[in-house]
């Protein structure tokens, strides 16, 4: 294993431990996802019929919300313990932080959603413990985190940060819950893999593109 | 520009299904094509500045999206003028709808971003980078747009509908707004980039004088 894994691998270590031992995030997020659930029964009074139309749509903009709550977490947790000083001065380039912080927001997003489908399972009486989902689910996440820790580094030093990270994060990400909401769709009325390719391929390479343009412009965020 | 005025109000037939309001398209097109034109400016002062630090690269990156934000507003306030009339809607998801509307959402984000970053340098190097990850992301939405059509397809008269079937006169008009509102489009920049320069200056001389 070469050093930079070895760095990325002891921040998302380092990360994990971190919520692991305190859960001061993922308690909160879960509350937080699971009410907007609950607000969106109440929004939609979902029928049998419709649910198979708008649980896709509840779902996904649960997942984002949360999703935006974790990774405003991610880096404002170093910020106001001044830890994210320390991290800078490591000797360990800012790509390893980047994929380091990405690693550790993607598995949180991960465990939040997988979480989720339980209760979200009882209350809509939808299949989600399909594999299709769930690598549609892994897929989207992956886009999410890797665009989202670019923009939770950025939004950190911002004045109204809790603002400024969905107002930028989110049209960014746009073509990831359009994918997500789609691919899920089919999934939900038992439909095959043939049916979310395209979606997947898409995603996929989102998630590529994202990785090497994120990567490639963290540094200039992390600088002081 | 009054040239340009004259020629889509007075001279210029009017359309014959769609009447008076097909004039607005003379408004719509340009400025749909110089907000794009604007954020390719940002993207590449974007990319400079990332590379070597200059001031200028900044505020070409600034100044291009600032007036980028304004004809792309332009847009979307002109285009449900001529959507409502000839399409009995105001609003349609249509892939260009959709990435317009979003485009004009990141770039708003990245004024909000410039106005509430802590410092000059933080801000140009946020809004640098936002720049260019807001341009490599309108290709994948437009992309996305017209996949999510795919599924749900409702057939929609789009604004390509008209091209083939544009008398020469309303050709010569529609060219000459293009190139007037890009003319406009890089005095607008000139201008803005003067202001911005007086702008620093008198930053640099406020830091000083409270030494």
């Amino acid at each position: 294993m070469t050093n930079f894994w070895r760095a990325v691998l002891t921040i998302l270590w380092k990360d994990i431990l971190l919520e692991v031992r305190a859960k001061e995030t993922i308690t909160p997020v879960l509350v937080f996802a699971f009410l907007v659930v609950i607000i969106f029964n109440f929004a939609f009074e979902p029928t049998p019929l419709l649910v198979v139309t708008v649980a896709p749509g509840i779902l996904w903009v649960a997942f984002t919300f949360a999703g935006v709550l974790g990774l405003s977490r991610s880096f404002a947790v170093e910020k106001d313990k001044g830890s994210l000083d320390g991290l800078m001065l490591a000797p360990v380039g800012r790509e390893a932080i980047y994929f380091g912080k990405l690693l550790g927001s993607f598995l949180f997003m991960l465990v939040v959603e997988l979480l989720m489908l339980p209760p979200f399972l009882v209350l809509f009486n939808v299949p989600l413990f399909e594999p299709e989902f769930l690598i549609t689910a892994m897929v989207a996440t992956l886009g999410f985190a890797a665009v989202g820790t670019v923009f939770s580094a950025m939004s950190v030093n911002t004045r109204a940060r809790e603002i400024m990270l969905p107002v930028l994060f989110f049209p960014i990400v746009l073509p990831v819950i359009i994918g997500a909401v789609a691919a899920s769709g089919p999934i939900l009325e038992e439909g095959s893999w043939s049916d979310i390719a395209g979606w997947l391929q898409f995603m996929v390479a989102f998630d590529a593109i994202f990785l090497v343009v994120s990567s490639l412009t963290f540094q200039f965020v992390l600088e002081e | 520009m009054l040239a340009d005025l004259a020629l889509i109000f007075l001279w210029v037939p009017t359309d014959a299904t769609m009447g008076i309001v097909q004039r607005v398209f003379y408004f719509h097109v340009p400025s749909a094509w110089v907000g794009f034109l604007a954020f390719f400016v940002v993207f590449v002062g974007s990319i400079a500045y990332l590379v070597k630090p200059a001031p200028r690269w900044d505020a070409l990156a600034h100044s291009a999206a600032e007036i980028g934000t304004l004809f792309m507003t332009i847009v979307l306030i002109t285009g449900p003028i001529w959507a409502r009339p000839v399409w009995g809607v105001w609003w349609t998801w249509s892939p260009q709808l959709t990435t317009s509307l979003i485009l004009w959402l990141i770039y708003v984000a990245y004024l909000m971003l410039r106005a509430y970053a802590p410092t000059q340098q933080q801000a140009a190097r946020y809004s640098a980078v936002l720049g260019i990850i807001g341009f490599v992301d309108v290709p994948i939405i437009y992309f996305a747009a017209i996949l999510w059509r795919d599924i749900h397809p409702e057939k929609v008269v789009g604004p390509m509908a008209e091209r083939g079937s544009l008398a020469p006169e309303m050709l010569f008009v529609f060219l000459f707004s293009v190139l007037t509102f890009t003319v406009l489009f890089v005095m607008f920049l000139q201008q803005r980039l003067t202001v911005r320069r007086a702008e620093d200056t008198l930053a640099q001389a406020r830091r000083a004088s409270s030494r």
